[in-house]
């Protein structure tokens, strides 16, 4: 049987809870909890509410997230 | 202040993508004959007349005759043994009463557990005759499967085997599905990595030897854009054109693959 890919969004940072996770707005407009992907905290690269990222989206749980990728 | 470590972390071998053992790779075998035989009993049972129910009524026999149980029963609710799906319908076509007709093709998926471990193969059948052009097109996704195996080796990456389907599909007019994917496959049905059927889906992560991956390529004749219907589980092509799907289990070994789905 096959898997779904996640979905890969952009949206900006709007709000940091604790443990790494952040609260980010789509560019759709919904809002998605999502996690720091390990890659990135393994760089040590920040991540501040005003941060547009990409974040990849479960197909199976489309209210959380994975940030994938900050950009400038 | 003391400097932390930076860097990669040196990972324990296997934690990721389970490589199996040769015990574990047997009992998939196991399983992976068990879908085999299936596969190749539904040739005798898929024709003109026969209503989808009957393909997942004589799967599921089948399994538990061979004392395997099916891995799709129960699996986020999915309430068969096998996915039947009819021309325009991609996969996880839901078996019921829609019977076949001549000139249709059909996507029959089925998995198998044997001593706690997965297979996972699919193939498409004609039923009665069709005409040359969806001939060609199940014809084309079989190669690519093919194509996608044949890249399974040690030091081959995945991005390796989905470029191998995706340019045997494309380069046959055809499109490939991106929203399904292909999978690592052991005591879980879907395990890392995925699989996905196009290059720029596909990650680099090289294959080792014991990796056990199920390769799916989904193609369509149209679009490649596909939607869900309201049954919550059947996808099917956006524009209504044909689509195939074939899919082998596959143990990565290292100067090729071995498949454990066929007979």
């Amino acid at each position: 049987m096959s898997k779904e890919a996640p979905i890969e969004v952009e949206g900006t940072v709007v709000e940091t809870r604790p443990n790494a996770m952040f609260r980010v707005k789509l560019e759709a407009g919904h809002e998605v909890l999502a996690h720091v992907s390990g890659k990135i905290r393994m760089s040590y690269i920040r991540i501040l509410p005003g941060d547009r990222v990409k974040v990849e989206l479960s197909p199976y749980d489309l209210k959380r997230g994975r940030i994938v990728w900050r950009y400038k | 202040m003391t400097e932390r470590a930076r860097g990669r972390v040196r990972r324990r071998r296997g934690a990721g993508i389970g490589i199996k053992t040769e015990a574990e790779i047997a009992a998939m075998r196991r399983a992976g004959r068990v879908v085999a035989e299936v596969l190749e009993a539904l040739n005798g049972v898929v024709g003109p007349g026969v209503e989808t129910a009957e393909i997942d009524r004589v799967a599921d026999e089948l399994i538990c005759a061979r004392g395997a149980a099916p891995s799709f029963k129960g699996y986020n609710g999915f309430p068969a043994s096998a996915c039947t799906s009819v021309n325009d319908e991609v996969v996880h076509g839901l078996p019921g009463h829609r019977v076949l007709r001549e000139g249709d093709i059909i996507g029959v998926d089925v998995g198998a557990i044997v001593d706690g471990y997965h297979a996972d193969a699919a193939a498409t059948y004609a039923v009665g005759a069709i005409a040359p052009p969806v001939r060609r097109l199940v014809r084309v996704t079989k190669e690519a499967l093919f194509e996608g195996i044949a890249q399974a080796r040690a030091g081959r990456t995945v991005r390796d085997i989905a470029r191998a389907v995706q340019a045997r599909a494309e380069g046959s007019g055809y499109s490939v599905v991106r929203e399904l994917v292909g999978h690592g496959i052991g005591r879980d049905m879907h395990e890392p990595p995925q699989v996905a059927n196009y290059e720029e889906g596909a990650s680099d992560l090289e294959l080792r030897a014991g990796m056990t991956l199920a390769i799916e390529p989904m193609v369509n004749e149209g679009t490649s854009d596909i939607v869900r219907d309201a049954d919550g589980w059947t996808f099917r092509t956006r524009d209504g054109s044909l689509s195939a799907h074939w899919e082998h289990t596959v143990v990565v070994r290292e100067g090729g693959a071995e498949i454990i789905t066929s007979l």
